[in-house]
């Protein structure tokens, strides 16, 4: 047991409400195997499968009733999914859907069949590419060899097709979230043709592959119950999200490949306080990381 | 994040195609690679399974509906909602001439007095000989509160320095007695209209700061919102974007808009909201309303306030704090 009252002890969060529902729809395999991925995603890891669209629809049901406002879907990458399109179909009648993708399988047929569900649904449609530097030259080491065309590629189709996607960067190189770094991006998006550029940035977590190519946590990157922020824990994502992968409901995103951030089967199972003993609890802290857009 | 080792490129490539093969059979835990078996199982052995009753009553426990002692005003026949004044002292002459025109039984302002326009202090004397009654918002709350940020909520840089820019402006220029009185606001109210009780808040029934934009306020989580909250309907402002969507239930959220600037659709009218009791339930009108948005423009470039702002006041496009806006939004903004 963990006692609170202690300051040494791991901090409990409150999952304050269930606002955000995230699907790790395309398990953890991709068709990538980035150097940063806190998942390890890769072609081959089965660590955790796709989910299919009627488990979905269950969890879409309870999060209904529990009073989800926004649903996101996560990977790997989420396109892999041969269900895809008719899950994101099913989630915007009844909220708003953002999907993390890497670009690669954006075709424009594709673009074009997403076109037509944003415009079927009064809610929003947010798509969300990744992409790690400007050029090919800071992107391609750490997403591979010729990403940084083929993601530009998916960019044009979602453009041609009338979608504006989110880019979404990782400050994987110490320039990427600079004022001056994002210039260059908003610049590059610019030149693809999009008028309003969008951009987020997110800091690395320091696990999955990441800890081989930049490093590990060290020891005392560790949340004690001490550090709450007078407000508490509400501005971590964990106090309003759940995840949903093929192996049941988990606390957040990031957490996935560690059993321990397992909670339950279903979202009512998984309403407790979460506690916050991992390190990467401490990036989420520390940088005021959110995963959402 | 400096803290890393300069790689050497062939090395990563060789380790890139190792990684796209290295999991066959093989499960991510933590830092190691398992056996499938070994990480599904201890993840079908963590959390806990609860039986259908007890998930029942976490659930129910979890959408537990708040205590609220706000009293009750009203019942009214037709009230007239804003929010968002900005300084725009012009938008809040021609509301209240409208609202008396319309023979509104009481008028409620639902924060964010100041930021963005000039001459903070010019808004108070109207709203008192108006007989506004008033919702704190981010801003009075900051500004009460002593605050040394809005709290707007913003997440990109560019727009957090322009919400910056024009908090300061606004708390330099407000009166003790004036922080004294917008603190002595309260954060939300309940007012009848006709046989519904709405909810009148800044935000979000549940947080100051919270956007609710059409696009991303679905009808479940309002349904979720009403129970909890025990109302018929809420009156919000926050985003600047007005809307209204009358619910399956019966029931209506409504966002109000504001009257410092407006809506992103390239026209210089503001909105306001005219709710009326009306034989099946309330009569929710989003009124577009005219003011002297070039004296306003005018006084603006006379206090030196960016000309990123003035520019919004004359081409009815925002030009700022463009990033929180959802896709669907968004798309249909100039910028
Ligand atoms: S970072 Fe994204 S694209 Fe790269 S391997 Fe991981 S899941 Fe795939
Ligand atoms: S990793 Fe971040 S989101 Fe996940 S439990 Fe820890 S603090 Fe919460």
């Amino acid at each position: 047991m963990i006692d609170p009252a202690s300051s040494d002890a791991a901090p409990l969060v409150e999952l304050r409400s269930l606002d955000t529902l995230w699907f790790q729809v395309g398990g953890t395999v991709c068709n990538l195997a980035c150097t940063h991925c806190f998942v390890s995603c890769s072609p081959t890891n089965h660590t955790h499968e796709f989910l299919r669209l009627d488990e979905i629809r269950g969890y879409l049901d309870e999060g209904a009733a529990l009073g989800v406002r926004e649903y996101y879907f996560t990977g790997g990458e989420p396109f892999l999914n041969p269900e895809m399109e008719a899950i994101l179909e099913a989630t915007l009648r009844v909220g708003p859907a953002n999907v993390l993708t890497n670009g690669l399988l954006l075709d424009p047929g594709r673009c074009r069949r997403l076109r037509e569900l944003d415009d079927a649904s009064d809610y929003s449609l947010d798509l969300r590419v990744s992409m790690d530097g400007y050029e090919a030259a800071a992107n391609d080491p750490i997403r591979g060899e010729g990403t940084f065309e083929r993601i530009l590629q998916g960019v044009r189709n979602l453009v041609h097709a009338g979608l504006n996607p989110v880019i979404t960067v990782t400050e994987v190189h110490d320039d990427n979230g600079t004022v001056r770094g994002k210039e260059r991006f908003f610049q590059l998006l610019r030149e693809l043709g999009i008028a309003k550029p969008r951009l987020k940035i997110l800091p690395v977590f320091q696990i999955g592959a990441e800890v081989e190519r930049g490093g590990a946590y060290a020891s005392w990157q560790r949340l004690r119950s001490g550090d709450a922020p007078v407000d508490g824990w509400d501005h971590l994502q964990c106090s309003t999200c759940r995840m949903v992968t093929d192996q049941g409901v988990w606390v957040c995103p990031i957490l996935v490949n560690e059993p321990g951030g397992k909670m339950g089967e279903a979202l009512a199972d998984t309403l407790d306080p979460f506690a916050l003993d991992h390190p990467a609890c401490w990036t989420c802290h520390v940088y005021g990381v959110s995963c959402k857009t | 994040m400096s803290n890393r080792p300069p790689g050497d490129d062939a090395g990563k490539r060789q380790r890139t195609s190792t990684k796209l093969t290295a999991h066959r059979g093989l499960a991510t835990w933590g830092e190691r690679l398992v056996p499938l078996g070994e990480f599904r199982d201890a993840a079908a052995a963590a959390g806990q399974e609860l039986s259908a009753a007890a998930r029942a009553t976490a659930a129910a426990a979890h959408r537990q509906p708040v205590d609220d002692a706000t009293p009750i005003e009203g019942p009214f026949g037709r009230i007239v909602a804003f929010g968002g004044v900005y300084n725009n002292h012009f938008a809040l002459e021609a509301l209240l001439a409208e609202a008396a025109g319309c023979r509104a039984e009481a008028i409620y302002c639902l924060g964010d007095l100041g930021g963005f326009g000039p001459n903070p202090e010019k808004v108070r004397p109207l709203l008192e000989e108006g007989g506004v009654l008033g919702v704190q918002g981010n801003y009075e709350e900051s500004l009460a509160t002593g605050r040394e940020d809005c709290n707007c909520g913003y997440t990109d840089p560019r727009d957090n320095e322009f919400a910056d820019l024009s908090y300061r402006y606004t708390a330099d220029r407000c009166s003790p007695e004036t922080r004294r009185w917008l603190g002595s606001w309260p954060l939300r109210r309940r007012v009848r209209v006709g046989g519904q009780e709405l909810l009148l808040v800044h935000g979000s029934p549940r947080r100051i700061n919270e956007f609710l934009f059409a696009s991303t306020s679905p009808v479940p989580f309002l349904d979720v919102l009403f129970d909890e909250q025990r109302c018929d309907g809420f009156l919000c402002t926050h985003t600047g974007l007005p809307w209204h969507r009358r619910l399956p239930s019966g029931r209506d959220a409504v966002n109000v808009g504001v009257i410092g600037r407006p809506p992103n659709d390239g026209a210089t009218d503001v909105r306001y909201a005219l709710i009326e009791a009306g034989a099946d339930g309330l009569e929710v009108q989003l009124r577009s309303l005219a003011y002297d948005h070039q004296a306003l423009a005018a006084e603006m470039r006379a206090e030196q306030l960016p000309e990123e702002f003035v520019e919004t006041i004359l081409t009815g496009w925002w030009t700022t704090c463009l990033e929180i806006l959802p896709a669907k939004e968004r798309a249909a903004s100039r910028f």
